[in-house]
């Protein structure tokens, strides 16, 4: 836009320009000052961060619907044209199940056996809530996901975030309405699992990218391509043996997990509460699940 | 009398328009879209309309509303808060500076002033990440969101386009 001249303008022009300039100057401080606090003390923002989420969220549960439809037509097209090898597919795999029942059954029998002569508490009562994703946060370097239950719904921080496939990642905020799941494949998500074969112990670590990275386990490990990786329990997040992917890369760049469930195509989360506090406080959850600080 | 004050409310509210499509592009960018692996590199659609609108109408998108809405971004998106309000800033600023170059220039070379500052905001943001997490991380999520964001640049630009031919002239 041309400007206009005149004798006022050219007086007020440079003040003008100055104001601006410390307007600019001023409000990058603010920035910077921001994300300090933010590095400081979370909780103060974190709060408001709930409260806008929440205020946001009817909008953004309007706008997901729409999405979703599309996606649920594409897949009943993908379906439909896949339907005769989907079907002798499922039949071969129905015929394997088929097999596990029995053996499942077996197991289960012995096991309540087992647990009888040893007088085994059982775990407490796993109570879950399914929600809505609502929002599918962008960016480089942050993978959550906004689901339209929270608290009023009884979604706590640190509920696991489960689908029929596996774990998908764990309730990171929760506000009245809405929740924030941080998943496995965010920079600051860090799960102790184990390798169900061998039991051994290890950490996942999500790094931005499709497939999370195991790390810390020793030297001596026993893995080979397709183990599968469950979780272990330590630390009191989650319990013993929620699948969560299989090895598909073993090399110098270490070793890769595919997760089960993928956080792309999903309409609905299922958030569990197994009943564990945790061994990590509230306030540390926060912190940790944001700069990564193990 | 009764229609001037209509006449009022209409230009402010059309001058208002700006900052509000942005606002809403913020929420849209967080509509999942059920596509694999879009979330990661999904394009940065506040950025396109602060750097048109610094460009172009600067008045009717003020530092102060860039800054409201880079946090409005921050807080939903879940990131560091302030890094989107400072990046987002940052492009004004720089935008505003260079508005007399890019003046009545080809789109191509909005184009390509936006593709300098979209690797810009790419570089600061990994930065800042790095710093955060006190360690290297891997530049190629950043690196795909800024080709998205150059790529998607011309379809957002027309949108602006149609709606700055409905604002009123001034200033």
């Amino acid at each position: 836009m041309p400007e206009d001249t005149g004798p006022k303008v050219r007086t007020a022009t440079p003040l003008r320009g100055f104001a601006q300039r410390c307007v600019l100057f001023f409000l990058l401080s603010a920035s910077i000052g921001l994300l300090m606090l933010g590095r400081i003390d979370t909780t103060l923002l974190d709060e408001a961060r709930i409260a806008l989420t929440d205020s946001t969220a009817p909008i953004l549960e309007a706008l997901s619907r729409p999405t979703a439809t599309i996606s649920d037509i594409a897949g009943n097209v993908r379906e439909l044209t896949n339907l005769r090898q989907d079907n002798l597919a499922l039949k071969a795999e129905n015929a394997r199940l088929l097999q596990w029942q029995q053996v499942a059954r077996t197991l289960l029998a012995e096991n309540d056996q087992l647990r009888t002569l040893m007088n085994f508490a059982s775990d407490t009562a796993v109570k879950s809530v399914v929600g809505r994703v609502i929002g599918d946060t962008g960016g480089p370097f942050i993978r959550s996901l906004l689901v339209n239950a929270g608290l009023r719904e009884g979604v706590k921080p640190g509920h696991a975030a489960v689908t029929a496939d596996g774990l998908l990642g764990r309730v990171a905020s929760a506000g009245k309405r809405s929740s924030r799941i941080l998943l496995i494949s965010d920079l600051n998500s860090r799960i102790p699992v184990l390798i169900e074969s061998t039991r051994a112990r290890a950490m996942l670590a999500g790094d931005n990218t499709r497939r999370p990275r195991l790390t810390f386990f020793s030297a001596n490990i026993e893995i080979e391509i397709g183990s599968r990786i469950v979780t272990s329990g330590h630390g009191g997040m989650f319990p013993t043996g929620i699948a969560i992917g299989m090895v598909t890369e073993i090399g110098d760049a270490g070793i890769r997990i595919e997760p089960f469930s993928s956080p792309d195509q999903l309409e609905y989360i299922r958030l569990v509460d197994y009943g564990l506090n945790g061994i990590i406080s509230e306030k540390q959850t926060s912190k940790s699940q944001r700069y990564g600080i193990p | 009398m009764r229609m001037a004050v209509w006449q009022n409310l209409d230009i402010a509210a059309r001058k208002l328009t700006p900052f509000l499509v942005a606002l809403a592009l913020v929420i849209v960018n967080l509509v999942p879209l059920h596509l694999p692996g879009y979330a990661t590199i999904s394009p940065d659609l506040a950025l396109m309309a602060v750097y048109y609108w610094a460009l172009h109408r600067p008045s009717l998108m003020p530092a102060i509303a860039v800054f409201i809405l880079g946090l409005f971004q921050d807080f939903l998106s879940g990131g560091p808060i302030g890094l989107s309000a400072g990046s987002l800033t940052l492009v004004f600023a720089v935008a505003v500076s260079q508005a007399q170059f890019f003046y009545a220039k080809s789109f191509l070379v909005v184009w390509w002033g936006f593709m300098m500052v979209s690797v810009g905001v790419g570089i600061i943001q990994w930065s800042v990440a790095c710093i955060f997490l006190g360690r290297l991380i891997s530049p190629d999520p950043a690196f795909f969101e800024c080709a998205m964001n150059i790529a998607a640049y011309p379809i957002l630009g027309w949108l602006f386009f149609q709606i700055h031919r409905t604002l009123p002239v001034g200033e």
